[in-house]
């Protein structure tokens, strides 16, 4: 793998940067790996990474139907943060935003992690107390995290409206300093280009069409470049799960939803800090280009098709224009969606299935994003080791029989 | 102030009568009425006008239109700043204010332009293969870059203007007022269907260059302006195609007018149109040459160079070199000639300019060089000189290189169908490679197209498209194709092997073919890839000009065929939206609706503050005389504790339940049985979800026999009484319940305290107040303050307390006759209730609960019925729901009575050792109890009241205080005063 | 935005209506006859198909009525709409 840096980017200036190696290999798929991974999304190339580089594992293949990164890791509003309530969750995500810190270097490619700061807003008394519940939680959880009061919220966001006459005024806020954003792509392309350095074959424009069972174990796959063997398999298709769970007889508890994102055009810098809602539910940063990255909600109804309703951005451009008055004359350039797999309890299904040798990573919802490291360094153990890292252990397949759910919700609706 | 030195005597759609005055970067300008900002500063012979994203390289004005990546600029100021208005769209009125954006300090000497001279260390994606070092380095790189980012300001302040959505429905929405559009919608209209007419100009009629087909589009467009059923939308650009033929438009009601504009009308208009049938005839927009230089300020689109001649009667030029490999350009040529610009040379990279306007051209005395290219442009701040090479037929550049001067270079690299709105509505796009385009195939929805999108080259094809697809009748889309015949390559070749000269392909996010070769070469070889590493088609534009060409150059690069890159799918909108639009008036007071009590107007005069639970707003506690909040609050709770309070509980949900299977309906809703609750008699009831955890709670009345008033909690309400009726709708038809939702349409006032029942007394004479014949959890019908009321005796606050009913016109007379002076009753806000039920060790539903919790949890197994079964019952018989580990409500006090522990506050089994520690449960609710004086809490911890020892740790943010556990009741455990 | 045609008001926006998931799911006579991997099916295991899916959708800020609704996943267009306990009409629900 050549090295980047600015070295090799000056001495291939000076060739008109015409010697430049492939990033990643476009090699036939072979007929047969140990390990093939079904997703070549940020999820499964970081899992094949890991496969390869913790678990010194190098007969793996990354399959993905179409273009790598092209799901929803090139579809989110980037956000990375791991203030989450419960315990198994904090776990998960600090050590995937741990793994982050660290992932321009480990990967030799720079991803643009930005540590700018995320900010969770409260808007009202029930907000507060939820607040105050979490980030003393996250905190124990040896998690960065504090609360802001609305003095100090317009100090990390100088255009919010803290205003007290706002029909839901900002009453205060949580901060993550060591939340931010990085730049979605690169980091499927930096796992890609990595994992293939380790000898990972990534096949692009290959759909499975079929899971071989025999005696309840997994013995390959039915592609459309043909049969493709395999000991072991990692789904890993974030919205597409219950296709390919069910060409191997499983039912998931999952639905597809679309989830849509937009872009402002490109302004000089107003927003250092990720602000986020979910009284008001909106969610904006703005991006090194210059333009703001703003998340909707959820659209309420199964969905293939990256499409979305439009009422749902009309919503949440009321909540942003609320949020932040400046914003109402700029213009929204691009709007999009992708498909979210989601489960009952807003967290992930990592480990194993009924089917021997067929592993399963899905379910992140509207979150993965800031999983991707982490989701794919738990999902390598499991799979290298046929059994859980204790980080990931919780979040098997087995807890909706036994209901011992990690419900991240978030706050419950305020009820007296 | 005359000056436009390039304006043409006579001709064009502007008014020379009504000069305007305006501003450029400072310098004070004249243009006319029907001026674009753009058309205004060519006449002006301005021609530099900002600079590029990356490289900061002078630009000038590419189009006449929407598709403008270069000519962006920054209008207004202060709160009425719009960031990156494209001069090509923007209307001249008197007074406009305009500068350029990216540049500093100006678009003449701009220091970023540095990164031009760095330009070779800098290709594309540079920034993932460097700024690594050292270690979280690139935070500091980071703050630099974002210093370049962006492109215009954000304003200043809260938008001062006012926007709104109009909801529209049609048979027949026709997208394009041009040739075909307006053949469209007569068709349809005169057969009768409901049609709206929406073009994004600000007349109709398209961009035809020849003023006889014109004035024929004119009476067209006079007829339909006289029909009832057609709605013609000006300055109206449909920019969004979603799911079962509903579009968005935005229309620009007042920006044309400047300062100018009425008050009354909005700043723009969303329109959300439903519509039967749509016809897009939204035209093509032309592509630019890839050549080397072919982005400096003077080189335009042989379109739009004609547009300005024609329209706008401004020459862009006054020595031109027109390149082309189409047809099309030799129109503009001879507009051009004709209007007195001086054509140095007609450029056409096929071998045989074939057909009557070459042949045309040179009738009228121009020179065509044919099988020739323009390789290369000189000039700083405006194009000088064209680089004119003989091309061979296999591509490559052959003989001497001519050098043409000019200050003008209109070129056209062929046409791309305006497939924008096709694409967002799920249809498919099937390259022509005899079309060099990418045409719509198919129809997703109900959806023709007309004209020019088509690949219709003549007025004539695009009228008779546009008159069948309003008719709804058949017609033949390939009508009026011309192929291009030649294989024109896509990108001129350099001069030299060492690629001098940029050949910009995205102008405004400088994205060249060399980049896009790069990307292929590193294998970002998807046409997605390519995109998002080069960042073509990312800017404002959308890649309407530079999209296709950038991937043909990717698909020769890789010598596959364009259709096996692919092309990638347009995303609404078509054309940017304001946001302020899309929020229309759901913003300030309208943002969200706000319900108030009928009693809020009392709270208001007392000086209440109000919590926000849902829409509602609750008074929270009332301070008296400079009261801080704890003050007021104390004040409340020891009032309902010694004497009376009232509190306004209209905000409780409230559910009438009645048929013959009303109680069927509870007892499989509720965890406790219905079966023996007497008229007259209430019951507290709790409900779960299908899960088991705890979804609400509340005290149900049998008003008769098969007739019950249930109540929810306030942020409950709506949500519970949509979870009854999906059970009885979609699992239980055959239950014979009517649900009615009462919440608004009754007020209940509670009113607590050991002096209750005498004050009611003194209220009411038709109820027997004794508790032996008005108990505890039952209610009776009477007379309050002379008003119908029902009472009922439920308590929240652990006080004989009385909850009085009445209808909500009815609430404030209720309210003001019970806080008559001689009553001496203390009005009480929600944050006295919630320490009032706390002392009681009574659950509050969002806050002891957070959809985790079972009722096991909250040692409520006595309302769980073991004879029936009821919603979420199974889920609680899972191992999982008994074990031992789970977290359980318990009470908590503190060593330290003084202490108040901060709700969500975490408990450890062991004083903290260091992160992570073990959490093994937390505060819910928390208080200063005024009635005990000290602190209460309860909590969530594990093992419940069965933790031993039953010592625990709460570590706050400086220190770490002890607590015990307890039981939860920490006042009048035994209900003796409730009963009493 | 959707627009869907309520048996019992004709064709509304989207906005109007709350879409209640997988039809035809039934409650379980006896849950107690289910062991917890079966009553978890019931609770949380979803059919979730690419292509034609029968779901639930309530008119809620309308007539307030739950019926059922067969739609494509992927187009989103609607196949057919038809009241609560109709059978589907293109073949049983079961």
């Amino acid at each position: 793998m050549t090295r980047y840096s600015i070295f090799s980017l000056a001495r291939n200036a000076m060739g008109y940067h015409r010697s430049w190696p492939r990033a990643w290999r476009s090699p036939q798929p072979r007929p047969s790996y140990d390990i093939v991974i079904v997703g070549g999304g940020g999820h499964g190339l970081a899992t094949a990474y890991y496969l390869a580089k913790e678990h010194g594992l190098s007969d793996i293949a990354v399959i993905e139907k179409g273009w790598l990164g092209g799901g929803n890791t090139g579809r989110n509003t980037t956000i990375i943060r791991s203030n989450y309530l419960w315990d198994e969750s904090a776990h998960l995500y600090e050590k995937s935003l741990k793994l982050y810190e660290g992932l321009s270097q480990e990967l030799n490619f720079n991803i643009m992690l930005s540590q700018r700061g995320v900010l969770n807003l409260a808007h009202n008394e029930h907000d507060l107390k939820e607040l105050s519940r979490r980030v003393r939680a996250i905190r124990l959880n040896g998690i960065d995290s504090e609360i802001l009061d609305p003095q100090g919220v317009k100090a990390e966001v100088p255009i919010a409206n803290i205003s007290p006459s706002l029909r839901y005024p900002i009453l205060g806020a949580s901060l993550q300093r060591r939340g931010g954003i990085a730049r979605h792509d690169a980091v499927a392309w930096g796992f890609a280009r990595a994992a293939d350095a380790r000898g990972v074959d990534i096949v692009q424009n290959c759909e499975v069409t079929g899971i071989d069972i025999a005696d309840g174990r997994v013995q390959g796959l039915e592609t459309t470049r043909g049969r493709i063997a395999a000991r072991k398999v990692g789904l890993v298709a974030a919205g597409h799960s219950s296709v390919l769970a069910a060409m191997a007889g499983l039912r998931l508890p999952i639905e597809s939803h679309t989830l849509q994102a937009m872009v402002s055009e490109p302004i000089k810098p107003v927003l250092n800090s990720v602000v986020m809602s979910n009284t008001v539910h909106v969610y904006v940063s703005q991006s090194d280009k210059g333009e703001l990255v703003i998340g909707a909600g959820m659209d309420g109804y199964n969905s293939y098709s990256q499409r979305g309703s439009f009422q749902i951005v009309e919503g949440q451009m009321g909540a942003l224009i609320e949020l932040f008055p400046i914003f109402s004359r700029l213009s929204l350039l691009r709007q999009w969606g992708g498909i979210v797999d989601v489960c009952p309890d807003a967290s992930p299904i990592v480990g194993k299935t009924p089917v021997d040798g067929l592993f399963i990573n899905c379910g992140w919802g509207t979150g993965g994003f800031k999983a991707t490291p982490g989701s794919g360094w738990v999902f390598a153990h499991t799979i290298a080791r046929d059994r859980p890292h204790a980080l990931n252990a919780p979040f098997a397949l087995e807890r909706f029989a036994s209901g011992v759910l990690i419900d991240e919700h978030g706050a419950a609706a305020v009820a007296h | 102030m005359t000056g436009q030195p390039y304006r043409l005597a006579e001709g064009g759609a502007i008014d020379r009568s009504r000069p305007v005055g305006f501003s450029f970067d400072g310098r004070r300008y004249t243009g006319f009425a029907g001026d674009t900002l753009a058309s205004a500063l060519l006449a002006n012979g301005v021609t530099l006008v900002g600079r590029s994203f990356k490289y900061h390289r002078p630009r000038g004005i590419l189009s006449a239109g929407t598709e403008e990546p270069n000519a962006l600029v920054q209008l207004g100021t202060g709160a009425r700043g719009i960031a990156n208005a494209k001069a090509t769209r923007v209307e001249l009125h008197e007074g406009l204010v305009a500068s350029s954006v990216n540049c500093w300090p100006g678009p003449r000497c701009d220091l970023g332009a540095l990164n031009d001279l760095a330009h070779r260390l800098i290709p594309a994606g540079f920034y993932y293969k460097t700024f690594m070092w050292p270690h979280r380095g690139w935070h500091f790189y980071e703050r630099l870059i974002r210093r370049m980012a962006g492109l215009g300001r954000a304003p200043e302040g809260a938008d001062p203007d006012r926007y709104e959505r109009m909801n529209a429905h049609c048979d027949v929405l026709v997208v394009g007022a041009g040739p075909a559009g307006l053949a469209a919608a007569r068709a349809a209209a005169r057969g009768g269907s409901r049609v709206i007419l929406a073009d994004e100009r600000g007349l109709p009629g398209g961009t035809l260059p020849d003023a006889a087909d014109t004035g024929r589009l004119g009476e067209t467009t006079a007829e339909l302006e006289d029909l009832d059923n057609v709605r013609i939308l000006v300055r109206t650009t449909v920019t969004g195609y979603f799911d079962h033929n509903f579009l968005i438009a935005l229309e620009r009601v007042t920006d044309h007018l400047g300062p100018h504009a009425p008050a009354h009308l909005p700043r723009q208009r969303l329109w959300r149109i439903r519509a039967g049938r749509v016809v897009l005839a939204t035209g093509a927009l032309e592509r630019p040459l890839v050549f080397a230089n072919n982005d400096r300020p003077g080189i335009m689109l042989a379109s739009a160079a004609r547009a300005y001649v024609n329209r706008f009667a401004v020459l862009p030029g006054r020595r031109a070199v027109v390149v082309t490999d189409n047809d099309s350009a030799y129109g503009a040529a001879l507009d051009l000639h004709r209007n007195g610009v001086e054509i140095a040379a007609v450029v056409d990279l096929r071998r045989n300019g074939e057909g009557g306007k070459p042949a045309e051209a040179r009738a009228a005395g121009l020179q065509i060089l044919a099988g020739h290219a323009v390789v290369d442009s000189r000039g700083r701040r405006r194009v000088r000189t064209a680089h004119v090479a003989r091309l061979d037929d296999d591509g490559s550049l052959t003989g001497p290189v001519r050098t043409l001067s000019c200050d003008l270079i209109a070129m056209s690299g062929g046409w791309n169908p305006a497939v924008h709105l096709f694409s967002q509505a799920g249809g498919r796009l099937r390259y022509d490679e005899a079309l060099r385009a990418f045409l719509p195939e198919g129809a997703p929805q109900a959806v023709r197209c007309a004209g020019a999108i088509n690949g219709a080259a003549d007025t004539a094809s695009c009228i008779a498209q546009g008159r069948a697809a309003g008719a709804g009748e058949p017609d033949d889309r390939a009508a009026g194709r011309v192929e291009a015949a030649s294989r024109a390559p896509w990108a001129v070749p350099a001069r030299n092997r060492a690629g001098e000269g940029r050949r910009f392909v995205d102008f405004q996010n400088d994205v060249t073919s060399a980049d896009i070769a790069l990307a292929a070469r590193e294998g970002y070889q998807s046409v997605e890839h390519l995109k998002r590493y080069t960042t073509l088609g990312m800017g404002t534009d959308q890649g309407k000009t530079g999209n296709v060409a950038g991937l043909a150059i990717l698909a020769q690069t890789l010598g596959l065929a364009i259709p096996e890159v692919g092309t990638t799918t347009f995303r609404p909108p078509y054309d940017p939206v304001t946001f302020g639009a899309i929020a229309g008036r759901d913003v300030g007071r309208l943002a969200d609706p706000v319900r108030r009590t009928p009693i809020h107007r009392w709270h208001e005069e007392a000086g209440a503050v109000f919590e926000d639970v849902g829409q509602w707003k609750r008074p929270f506690y009332y301070p008296q005389d400079g009261e801080t909040k704890h003050g007021a609050v104390a004040r409340e709770c020891l009032a309902v504790r010694n004497a009376a309070g009232v509190m306004d509980a209209s905000t409780l949900g409230k559910i009438l339940v009645c048929g013959p299977d009303a109680r069927a309906l509870l007892n499989r809703i509720y965890t406790n049985a219905w079966d023996r609750l007497e008229a007259g008699r209430c019951r507290y009831g709790l409900m779960l979800g299908e899960d088991g955890m705890v979804l609400d709670d509340g005290v149900t009345a049998c008003l008769a026999g098969n007739r019950f008033l249930t109540t929810t909690t306030t942020g409950n309400a709506s949500r519970v009484f949509a979870w009854l009726e999906e059970w009885l709708q979609t699992e239980w038809p055959d239950l014979d319940v009517y649900l009615t939702s009462l919440t608004e349409q009754l007020a209940t006032v509670a009113l607590a305290g050991p002096n209750a029942r005498e004050i009611l007394a003194a209220l009411t004479d038709d109820i027997d107040l004794e508790p032996d014949a008005f108990p505890f959890m039952a209610w009776r019908e009477g007379r309050v303050a002379g008003l119908p009321a029902r009472v009922f005796r439920v308590s929240y606050t652990g006080e004989l307390s009385y909850e009085i009913v009445v209808p909500a016109g009815d609430a404030m007379d209720l309210w003001t006759a019970l806080t008559g002076p001689e009553h001496a009753v203390t009005p009480f806000g929600t944050e006295a209730m919630h320490v009032l039920r706390a002392e009681k060790g009574y659950l509050m539903i969002g806050q002891e609960t957070d959809g985790t919790v079972t009722p096991l949890d909250l040692d409520m197994q006595w309302i769980l019925s073991r004879k029936k079964d009821f919603i979420g019952r199974r889920s609680l018989a899972r191992p999982a729901m008994r074990d031992p580990l789970r977290k359980r409500l318990v009470g908590l006090e503190t060593g330290d009575p003084a202490t108040v522990l901060p709700e969500g506050a975490q408990i450890l089994a062991e004083p903290p050792s260091g992160v992570p520690e073990a959490m093994i449960g937390h505060v819910t609710s928390s208080y200063w109890s005024p009635t005990l004086g000290r602190s209460i809490a309860l909590a969530l911890v594990q093992g419940g009241r069965d933790r031993e020892p039953p010592t625990v740790h709460v570590p706050l943010d400086d220190r770490t205080v002890r607590a015990s556990i307890r039981d939860p009741r920490f006042y009048d455990p035994d209900g003796v005063r409730m009963n009493g | 935005m959707l627009l869907i045609p309520c048996p019992w008001c004709g064709a509304r926006d989207e906005s109007e209506f709350t879409c209640g998931g997988e039809a035809h799911i039934r409650r379980p006579a006896d849950p107690d006859a289910l062991d917890d991997a079966h009553w978890a099916d019931y609770l949380f295991m979803r059919a979730n198909p690419k292509g034609s899916h029968r779901e639930r959708w309530c008119h809620s800020h309308g007539c307030g009525r739950w019926f059922n609704v067969e739609r494509d996943t992927v187009t989103h267009g609607i196949v057919s709409v038809y009241r609560m306990g109709e059978p589907p009409p293109g073949g049983d629900g079961s």
